[in-house]
């Protein structure tokens, strides 16, 4: 078999330096909503006291959760021991760190008090599902820094699957922990559930994966390197059976919601009354999500039809936790049941919230800064092989 | 013993007494809970809330917001509240009812299961409350709290008290007006309630027998809002 030969790329084109021109730019527009949230207060965002997660952590959690889900290329090759996948994995890991940057980035500087990150690094209750994801996040970058090195360096080949293997049972807890912190919450009847966890898995598996397709075809595409219709159209059935994961998982969640008298008025809100989150729920999830996906993954067999399934995939899963973090605290909180409730901290109704543009704007900062990263990644280092043709996949060292 | 000698004992007597004296009351004084003297497990500070006498007032809100220097900026989605009247009607009778709500002092709180820092954290005395040196404003504990007690303070404060610190960016909530319990006074919701209310409002030590408020709870029935959470409230209603 074949080595596999990875090569940095050039970047030194203008269309190089413009999307990097670009990305920034919307860094400095991040940076400057954060700046403008921790000067003026939040109340200069559409958060409340009713909804205190709002688009930042709709961002932050989809790039957290597609950062774990981004890695498991590298696992397929690594743990699994696909060697198809084998000359991807770099480039997987690659993703898994600068996902989980951008995402961290915008969760960090969405905080009331950004400032005081020394405190939250020395200051631990280990009852907090929060406080195990600071160890989970930091240690997933030391795990996959480490991975990188052993698939990387010639001379630590051989511990390549070792760290392989810890890597995925990492990367499965770290999202059982990000699933946990909506699951663990009991006062939340619309979040509060067991599911949340293998849920927010296998929806990492779909977004990594939607993300990594994409990087993928543009950094080919852009680089002019081949890619083989034989890798592609593996992933190209990953995805859909990804997709349909995440649908069966939905679909039992809300069954179980239907069946148990207290949550019906939850169901009734999420699937039927609830104006823009059942909307999100029923044409941004499940149509754009989840139908559309799927139809265009089975149905076509195009690299377009494969970019804009991958697309609709990460638009869904947009919507999908617009509807789960802020349909979840819109949804009026269950406190005397069979009363109807109202006061001035508006109890009894569905909280009203509204995207803000700095919100937008943090949120899409961290989105550029995951990309920025890895731009510039792939030309200090060979995360990329030189061709991914079909005959010239299918073995080699990693 | 010569007259002169016994004047000389006498006066020396009286001077010891004088001397030794503050001293004797010194320790009376420290018998009473000083600020420096942690809060003892002994006493559990709750309320308890007879709503069948809550008036259509707002007296607690008032007095309790005035205590504590929470003001507004008249924005009331954004603008803290520690304590707010909700108005319940029975969907199927339509009979109509108010209550005071605040943070309820769970004995097992959400809020501090869920804080990353520990900064919300519950007292020995059973009374939880926000660190402000170490809250970083994640509002995790927002999301937690099954009563929507807590708030996120939006915007810059002003006009704080001595005794109740608040800050921008970070998270707060009902106190029960512990710097007024630890000088042995009532929480001031209560004590408007008193004045200026119905009545309605007990505040004592559910550990103590004596208590007005243990008298109170083991002669009549009373609820716990969202009880089937077991979180055991520190405030407990009656009438509802």
């Amino acid at each position: 078999m074949a080595s596999i030969q990875y090569r940095e790329i050039e970047g030194r084109s203008g269309a190089y330096f413009a999307l990097l021109a670009v990305l920034g730019a919307l860094i400095l527009a991040g940076l400057g909503a954060a700046w403008t949230m921790e000067h003026q207060g939040h109340h200069v965002t559409g958060m409340s006291n009713r909804i205190v997660w709002g688009t930042p952590h709709v961002f932050a959690v989809f790039l957290i959760v597609a950062a774990s889900g981004a890695l498991n290329v590298a696992s397929i090759a690594s743990v699994f021991g696909r060697e198809l996948y084998k000359p991807l994995a770099r480039l997987s890991a690659l993703l898994a760190i600068t996902l989980l940057a951008g995402g961290l980035a915008v969760l960090v500087l969405d905080l009331g008090r950004a400032d005081r990150m020394i405190v939250a690094m020395t200051h631990y209750n280990f009852k907090s599902i929060f406080a195990w994801n600071i160890f989970l996040y930091t240690g997933f970058f030391a795990v996959v820094a480490l991975y990188l090195w052993t698939m990387i360096e010639r001379r630590m080949h051989g511990y390549s699957k070792r760290v392989g293997v810890l890597a995925f049972l990492w990367r499965l807890v770290l999202t059982t922990g990000t699933g946990s912190i909506f699951g663990f919450l009991v006062a939340r009847e619309p979040l509060h559930s067991a599911l949340l966890a293998p849920l927010f898995i296998i929806m990492s598996f779909s977004f990594g994966l939607a993300i990594f397709v994409l990087v993928l075809m543009a950094a080919c595409r852009w680089t002019g390197r081949a890619l083989g219709d034989v890798v592609l159209n593996r992933l190209r059935n990953l995805l859909g059976v990804f997709v349909a994961t995440v649908l069966y998982f939905v679909a039992v969640h809300h069954l179980t919601n239907l069946y148990i008298a207290r949550q019906h008025d939850v169901e009734r809100f999420f699937l039927w009354e609830g104006g823009i989150y059942t909307a999100l729920f029923w044409f941004g999830q499940v149509l754009i999500g989840g139908v559309l996906p799927l139809a265009l993954l089975f149905g076509a067999s195009s690299r377009r039809a494969f970019a804009a399934a991958a697309v609709c995939v990460i638009a869904g899963g947009l919507a999908q936790l617009y509807v789960l973090i802020i349909g979840g605290q819109a949804y009026p909180q269950l406190m005397f049941p069979g009363k109807e409730v109202s006061s001035s901290f508006f109890d009894g109704v569905v909280a009203a919230y509204a995207p803000s543009l700095l919100e937008v704007a943090l949120g899409v900062g961290g989105v550029a800064l995951a990309l920025a990263l890895t731009v510039v990644a792939l030309k200090v280092l060979p995360f990329l092989p030189r061709s991914l043709a079909d005959g010239e996949l299918g073995g080699g060292t990693a | 013993m010569n007259p002169e000698r016994r004047q000389f004992l006498g006066w020396g007597a009286a001077a010891a007494g004088a001397a030794l004296a503050p001293g004797f009351s010194l320790i009376e004084l420290a018998r009473a809970r000083s600020p420096q003297e942690a809060a003892s497990k002994l006493q559990r500070w709750g309320l308890l809330i007879d709503i069948t006498k809550c008036a259509d007032c707002d007296a607690c809100v008032t007095a309790c917001h005035e205590e504590n220097g929470v003001t507004g900026h008249g924005r009331p989605e954004t603008d803290a509240q520690w304590i707010r009247k909700v108005s319940l009607r029975d969907k199927r009778t339509g009979y109509a009812q108010t209550l005071p709500l605040m943070c309820q002092h769970c004995e097992h709180p959400p809020c501090v299961d869920v804080c990353p820092t520990g900064a919300s954290f519950k007292r020995d005395d059973g009374i939880v409350l926000v660190d402000k040196h170490t809250c970083i404003g994640c509002r995790y504990c927002v999301m937690a709290c099954p009563y929507g007690a807590r708030s996120f303070v939006h915007e810059a404060v002003s006009g704080q008290k001595a005794d109740v610190p608040r800050g921008k960016g970070t998270v707060e909530s009902c106190t029960l007006c512990v710097h007024r319990v630890d000088r042995g006074e009532t929480p001031a919701c209560v004590a408007a309630c008193n004045r200026d209310g119905g009545k309605a409002m007990v505040f004592g030590d559910l550990n103590d027998a004596s208590a007005e408020i243990h008298r109170r709870l083991r002669s009549a029935p009373s609820s716990q809002v969202r009880a089937d959470l077991a979180l055991n409230t520190g405030v407990r209603y009656q009438g509802l």
